[in-house]
């Protein structure tokens, strides 16, 4: 498979205080990638770097082998990049409508025609709800509401490449529930390549097919998820060391 | 009832082009986060734009187009000339010190307020100088005892139409969106595909171009215009958008209007000579009691 995504010692500072310390990984054609860590990890540092919001001090980006640096930051859109960022960052005073119409604002082809059209049906499928609100202001929505609108706004571009930021964070869960599976269904349906930054370890460990685990800016382990949810280490820091139920690994190709 | 009226009219007609100006600083505000203390100074210059218009005009503008037509040229000219000016501004008073932080950026367009004031001292001379009644119709329209100038009529139409313009393309628009959105978080707007540097360009080439048109408006008007007026019509549309709300669209134009209405009765009725303390009573009232305005709750996002 070709790597759509590939991040090479990456290193990113906010002044004095370096954030990522040397950060290598990838992610391919249609595979769902989970990037794990604590609070202040750098997790949100690395999409940001990714969508070209951060400037990193030194290493590589590169989007299908051509270096990210040769587009300006929202051009990103067009090349099928999607980032849905962490806190969902809806525009509270446009409508739930307005949003997803954003959502397309820097993808010419899609100018509103039949095609947005269709897509938007189809997102409002996935989120009923977002129907329901399509013309309330997106600051009057709930949390998991306008997680649902970050989500939908990200996919009505299209795009072959996800790049979700705690998408679970601060949800019921319930909500938590319906959004991975909606993310799921768009893996396996629409076949987008998916690199999903969270901290429920269990449930993004239950989605991705391979995990990074970061700790202070670098990536201190990394593996199929199922190696992952079954490494001692891992338990014990990221899954409460409860008892996961052991899956025997290989078995999810 | 017959005052009540007549200065309802004067009301709405300075009111519109504090809301015109008003505009320019709450756009400008609503992207960059900036107070464009300059601003009252572009609208001098666009009405020293439009005067110098119109003093070649006495030739051939107004010859040859018309007394209509030579104000539209001078509309139109002051608008292009303080859209690239207001353009220029950014580029060399504020795009150097965006990431200087706050104070740098505020004496900055102080600074900038003085280099255009002087600067049309410097070229127009010191003493006021004034839109020639030849230039304008002189036609009235009476209704019952009130008579209406029929260039203040058409004044107000224009600066009443060009709000509406406004306020349908950033409220109603997929671009006005976009403004909006980048209004509000600069970043996720960029992960749209919003660029940022465009929408710089458009609040400064638009803001300053109403203010500029309102500056010929202004002189068409009260036909006398001087080079250091724009601080008192900068102050006071400032007042208007604090009035309705910095950042908010609309406010911006309720704010002017309502101003301008207030200012009028005020006049009217109480004393000429104290409007001014008035105005800044209300901007000092409005501070102190509601510093958000009187649609700030609109942008109030949920927590
Ligand atoms: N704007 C910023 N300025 C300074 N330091 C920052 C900034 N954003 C994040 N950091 C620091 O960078 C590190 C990584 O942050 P972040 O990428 O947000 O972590 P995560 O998303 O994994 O919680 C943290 O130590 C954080 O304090
Ligand atoms: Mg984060």
């Amino acid at each position: 498979m070709a790597a759509v995504l590939q991040v090479e010692t990456l290193f990113v500072s906010y002044g004095a205080v370096e954030a990522l310390k040397g950060i290598s990984l990838e992610l391919d054609e249609g595979d769902i990638v989970a990037v794990l860590g604590s609070n202040g990890a750098g997790k949100t540092t690395l999409l940001k770097s990714i969508s070209r919001l951060l400037v990193p001090r030194s290493g590589s980006i590169r989007l299908r082998g051509a270096d990210i640096n040769k587009f300006a930051p929202y051009q990103l859109i067009q090349q099928g990049i999607a980032h849905v960022p962490e806190g969902r960052k809806v525009f509270a005073t446009l409508t739930v409508e307005e949003n997803l119409r954003m959502g397309v604002f820097g993808v010419r082809t899609m100018a509103p025609g039949k095609e947005y059209k269709k897509t938007r049906e189809w997102i409002f499928r996935l989120f009923p709800r977002l129907l329901e609100r399509r013309k309330q202001l997106a600051g009057t929505l709930s949390g998991g509401e306008q997680q649902m609108l970050a989500i939908g706004r990200g996919l009505i571009s299209k795009p072959s490449l996800m790049l979700l930021d705690e998408p679970s964070l601060g949800l019921a869960p319930v909500i938590a529930q319906e959004i991975f599976r909606v993310i799921r269904q768009i893996h396996q349906e629409e076949k987008v390549s998916i690199l999903l930054v969270e901290q429920n370890a269990r449930k993004a460990l239950g989605l991705a097919r391979y995990g990074y685990i970061l700790e202070t800016g670098k990536i201190a382990i990394q593996g199929e998820a199922c190696d992952l949810r079954n490494d001692e280490r891992v338990k014990a820091a990221y899954l409460g060391g409860a008892k996961v139920n052991i899956s025997a690994c290989g078995s999810m190709s | 009832m017959d005052t009540l009226i007549q200065q309802l009219i004067n009301g709405l007609t300075i009111g519109s082009f504090y809301a015109l100006v008003a505009l320019g600083y709450s756009m400008v505000y609503g992207v960059m986060k900036l107070i464009n203390f300059a601003h009252g100074d572009l609208f001098t210059l666009g009405s020293y734009i439009g005067y110098t218009v119109l003093v070649v005009g006495a030739s051939w503008v107004t010859a040859t187009f018309g007394i209509w037509g030579g104000m539209a040229i001078a509309l139109v000219a002051a608008m292009i000339g303080i859209g690239v000016a207001g353009l220029v501004m950014e580029r060399i008073a504020y795009r150097p010190v965006y990431k200087a932080g706050r104070l740098p950026l505020v004496v900055s367009a102080l600074g900038m307020s003085f280099v255009i004031s002087q600067g049309i001292m410097a070229i127009w001379g010191p003493n006021p100088q004034a839109y020639l009644s030849g230039w304008t119709p002189k036609d009235f329209l009476q209704f019952g005892n009130i008579r209406v100038p029929v260039l203040q009529i058409a004044i107000l139409v224009l600066a009443l139409g060009l709000m509406a313009l406004i306020y349908w393309l950033v409220e109603r628009t997929t671009f006005g969106a976009a403004i909006r959105a980048a209004a509000q978080d600069r970043d996720t707007a960029t992960l749209m595909g919003i660029n940022f540097n465009l929408i710089i360009f458009f609040v400064f080439a638009l803001g300053p171009a109403l203010g500029g048109m309102a500056g010929v408006m202004q002189g068409l008007k009260y036909t006398r215009i001087s080079f250091n007026m724009g601080w008192l019509y900068g102050l006071k549309a400032f007042t208007a958008t604090i009035l309705g709300g910095i950042g908010n669209i609309p406010g911006a134009m309720i704010g002017g209007l309502l101003l301008g209405v207030m200012e009028a009765l005020f006049e009217g009725y109480v004393s000429g000579a104290w409007k001014d303390v008035f105005i800044f009573l209300i901007l000092i009232l409005v501070l102190i009691w509601r510093p958000t305005g009187l649609f700030g709750e609109k942008t109030a996002e949920k927590v």
